[in-house]
């Protein structure tokens, strides 16, 4: 089946079977392969997007229920002007190792700082607890949020 | 990145400093491609059939209606492998494709190839397998008495192990120290056990497999050694090993996990076969039965002392589950021995290791190796016999530190940097967070948002640990590392080394050396793969920083003295760095000949701050101290990266992590059943790097991977018993222990 969705600001279109999940859809039917596949069942956060603005596992999300909808993956944040300040900040500190969760924990880490401008520690550690992080310990990420945080 | 001009003061990513990742910006932007990432045109998908049973005769594979699939390819068994049928990294026992027999859940047993990956999978449900289920082995306490699961007896001999001639042994091992029988004043003594635990990186197992049209094959892989994988491959394919190219695409983590092969010789068999690229990914649940696990271990330890505090003799018997296949099981038997006393001078001991076959699911490399099990069994002795002396935990750790000059009980005198007092020390005035405040909010509560009381059953504990291991490979491995160094007429340079960078930040600590060494930031990384340079070894035992910076060191300096001595012009060299050499132990009594068997050694100490609900059995890690022995720290900010990850990794252990079975079956093959740290569960990490360079090592560097997962299960286990007084014997800690239910 055809579907329309828009995507980074972009009007695509894709064609995909009835089972397919947005997170497969984006990567092998839009060739946006920065949402990334480590559970495939919502636990990990890998696939975070935002999906008409809210913060979602694509991997959860049918292909067809993002008809006519609005997604915004890890590609859409930079721009023109360079990387966003969540990128910049999770370089800078260290906040990077193997790199397979950060695509989602920058989606995450963006949403949470619209929201919540000066979050605390703890609301950081809540708003980031659905998004695994296998190398890191997760200090030098919280490192980053708040860095981000401080410079917006 | 910098362009600074050699001989200005403005240096940027040289030797001992924070630099920013190569690969960090196209990691926060989505643009680095990781194996899983990986396309091409024409490709097909390939899938695994894998074994229902953890033991089991195969009787006839029936494969038409797979054939039958639309999209699908090519659908192949062990009768389609062209070489060696089997595989491993220690001893060659592994089918590519199950035989006549599987003996783990998981075990593969098919492979298909299709235009969509769903049709691969369909096809590979369509694979009619007629098993006949056998018993399996599951105890490993009963290993010895079952049928032997690889009925060669010769099949896991070493001219170095102790001949033991019993069903499914796969090593035993025994150190034999002094004298057993010395008596102390005070005896502790203390059963253990450890889970089985899965490194669980983030990015699957994945690859992808390109035919070069001349019957040779080019493998895009995430794994932790290019060169032991084609060792492995090129036979199994019918190949010579320039046939077959492995190169390595983006890996999401590995901790040991990648170590023996996954998807190489699979997706290599179905591109030769279809004359197609053949690319795979595994999905989460076949994760767990793609690789290897920690070892789960039962381990019964006596600790003697004087009364003053000194410790007089150890004796510990450590049982390791090895699983179905040997993979490094026999390297991590010799690695729980050798480690197993803890960083203490002990005059006297006997340590008797056995590792066995069982359907279990196959055990081998994971962040430890062997240290983290008996790391978990030594300290809570060490805990034991302080409270016995009513002796300070941290000033007894003190009184029997090992040191530079003292003998660990294989007989071999420490010649390199071991500052395990230091460590304990700077770790002790750590200064830890004054207990909280009740009532407070939910979240800052053992089980957080899950905790329905107003904390009156709230305990807070304190708990110290030390451990330490090995670096880089020991008992006479030969341990090597290639670099290639091109110097170009324009002054800039290219390194090539098929070090796998893993997350751990190798590509950095090889720019950073080939910065300082020749003087300029103009240095390139090549894409690693097999087809530029010689082997690496693999980037696991907390060796590639030593050795890669050994290497192109070498490299770099040999290619300045040629370009110097040529007068300019292109340079070309490659050079291979050995670490000094070691030797196996002595088979019967587990002692050093001439040569030592480890080359180097790396400790930490780690403080925790626990709280415990004692009522609902929930817990809360608030804080950890930890002080790092870590030679010279190259980039002091992916180091302190190291230590807080390793930390984690221990805290899922004590905690939380372990694969579950029945009858072999993996139960939790899932991040929803199988639970790895959040960032709820993980405390603010404090670390101190004690740098003290090691003599032997370039720029006296040590690595800095595994310490502080040996060391943090058992400082946050010691934390626990503190708050509540209970044993604690087992990891992960379960509410039920906490609470005192059986």
């Amino acid at each position: 089946m055809k579907i329309e969705l828009i995507v980074n600001g972009e009007q695509c279109e894709a064609d995909v079977w009835e089972g397919e999940s947005l997170l497969y859809a984006l990567r092998e039917r839009l060739g946006l392969y920065g949402s990334k596949n480590a559970c495939e069942q919502g636990e990990c956060g890998s696939c975070s997007v935002l999906l008409d603005g809210s913060l979602v596992c694509a991997c959860l999300v049918l292909a067809a229920q993002a008809e006519g909808h609005e997604v915004v993956t890890v590609e859409g944040l930079a721009d023109a002007n360079g990387l966003h300040p969540v990128q910049e900040a999770f370089v800078e500190t260290g906040a990077v190792q193997c790199g397979f969760c950060t695509p989602g924990l920058v989606v995450a880490t963006t949403e949470l700082l619209r929201q919540n401008p000066d979050p605390s520690d703890d609301e950081i550690r809540e708003a980031l607890s659905g998004n695994l992080c296998r190398c890191t310990g997760y200090t030098k990420i919280f490192d980053a949020v708040r860095l981000a945080a401080q410079r917006a | 990145m910098s362009r600074v001009m050699p001989g200005t003061e403005a240096r940027l990513g040289w030797i001992g400093e924070s630099v920013r990742r190569v690969d960090g910006i196209p990691k926060t932007t989505g643009e680095f491609e990781y194996a899983s990432d990986l396309q091409v045109a024409g490709m097909l998908w390939g899938h695994t059939l894998r074994s229902p049973y953890a033991h089991a005769r195969v009787r006839a594979i029936d494969l038409s209606g797979a054939l039958s699939v639309a999209g699908v390819h090519a659908v192949l068994t062990h009768s389609d492998v062209p070489g060696r049928k089997t595989y491993g990294l220690e001893f060659q026992d592994q089918p590519v494709l199950a035989i006549d027999r599987v003996r783990y859940f998981g075990e593969p047993v098919a492979i298909v190839a299709a235009e969509h990956p769903e049709q691969a999978r369909r096809a590979a449900e369509r694979i009619v397998v007629d098993y006949e289920p056998l018993v399996p082995i599951v105890d490993p306490e009963r290993a010895t008495e079952s049928e032997p699961l690889h009925p060669d007896p010769e099949s896991h001999v070493s001219d170095h192990y102790l001949r033991d001639p019993r069903p499914n042994v796969l090593r035993t091992m025994r150190i034999i120290h002094g004298d057993p029988d010395a008596r102390g004043d005070v005896v502790v003594e203390g059963t253990y056990e450890l889970g089985s635990q899965d490194q669980a990186f983030l990015g699957p197992e994945s690859g992808l497999a390109v035919p070069d049209g001349k019957g040779g094959v080019d493998v895009y892989v995430a794994t932790q050694w290019l060169h032991v994988d084609r060792e492995q491959v090129a036979p199994c394919l019918g190949l010579p090993e320039e046939q077959v190219r492995i190169h390595l695409a983006g890996v999401g983590g590995a901790f040991g996990g990648r170590e023996d092969l996954s998807i190489q010789i699979h997706a290599a068999l179905l591109a030769l076969h279809t004359s197609r690229p053949v690319k795979m990914v595994y999905n989460r649940q076949e994760s767990f039965s793609g690789h290897v696990h920690r070892h789960p271990a039962r381990i019964r330890a006596e600790h003697r002392a004087t009364r003053d505090g000194r410790l007089v003799c150890v004796q510990m018997r450590i049982l390791l589950d090895g699983g179905a296949y040997a993979s490094s099981s026999t390297a991590v038997t010799a690695n729980a021995t050798s480690f197993a006393c803890g960083p203490y001078a002990v005059p006297n001991a006997l340590i008797e290791t056995m590792s066995v076959f069982t359907n279990n699911p196959p055990c081998g490399a994971m962040r430890g190796f062997g240290a983290v099990q008996t790391c978990f069994a030594a300290e809570a002795q060490m805990d034991k016999l302080a409270q016995a002396l009513e002796i300070d935990p941290v000033e007894l750790r003190l009184l029997n530190a090992l040191g530079t000059g003292d003998t660990l009980p294989t007989g071999q005198r420490i010649t390199s940097s071991l500052p395990v007092a230091e460590v304990i020390r700077r770790c002790a005035a750590l200064r830890e967070p004054d207990p909280e405040e009740l009532p407070r909010a939910a979240i800052r509560l053992p089980g957080g948002a899950g905790n329905t009381t107003r904390g009156e059953g709230v305990k807070r504990g304190v708990g110290f640990a030390v451990g330490f291991k090995n670096i880089a490979y020991s008992e006479g491995f030969d341990d090597s590392c290639a670099a290639r160094v091109r110097l170009h007429e324009d002054g800039s340079a290219e390194v090539h080394c098929a070090a796998a960078e893993v997350g751990q930040g190798v590509t950095n600590v090889i720019l950073q050396v080939a910065r300082t060494e020749l003087a300029t930031d103009d240095v390139r990384i090549a894409p690693v793969t097999t087809a530029a340079v010689g082997s690496s070894g693999s980037a696991s035992a907390s060796r590639m920083t030593w050795m890669a910076s050994g290497a192109v060191r070498d490299a770099c300096r040999a290619a300045l003295v040629e370009r110097e001595a040529r007068g300019g012009g292109e340079v070309d060299v490659e050079r291979v760095y050995r670490h000094r050499r070691t030797a196996p132990l002595d088979p019967e009594t587990g002692q050093v000949g001439e040569l030592p068997a480890h080359v180097a050694f790396a400790c930490a100490a780690m403080k925790v701050i626990a709280e415990v609900d004692v009522e609902l059995g929930l817990t809360r890690v608030v804080w950890i101290g930890t002080a790092q022995d870590v030679g010279k720290a190259v980039n002091p900010q992916a180091v302190e990266g190291q230590i807080e990850g390793g930390t984690a990794q221990g805290l899922g252990l004590a905690l939380m992590e372990e694969i579950q079975t029945r009858d072999g079956l993996i139960t939790n093959a899932s991040f929803t059943d199988y639970l790895i740290p959040t960032a709820l569960d993980v405390p603010p990490i404090v670390s101190e790097l004690v740098e003290h360079p090691e003599p032997d090592a370039p720029y006296g560097v040590k690595g800095v991977g595994e310490p502080p997962t040996v060391v943090s299960t058992a400082a946050i286990v010691a934390a626990l018993r503190d708050a509540t007084g209970r044993e604690l014997a087992r990891v992960p800690v379960r509410p039920d222990d906490i609470v005192g239910l059986q």
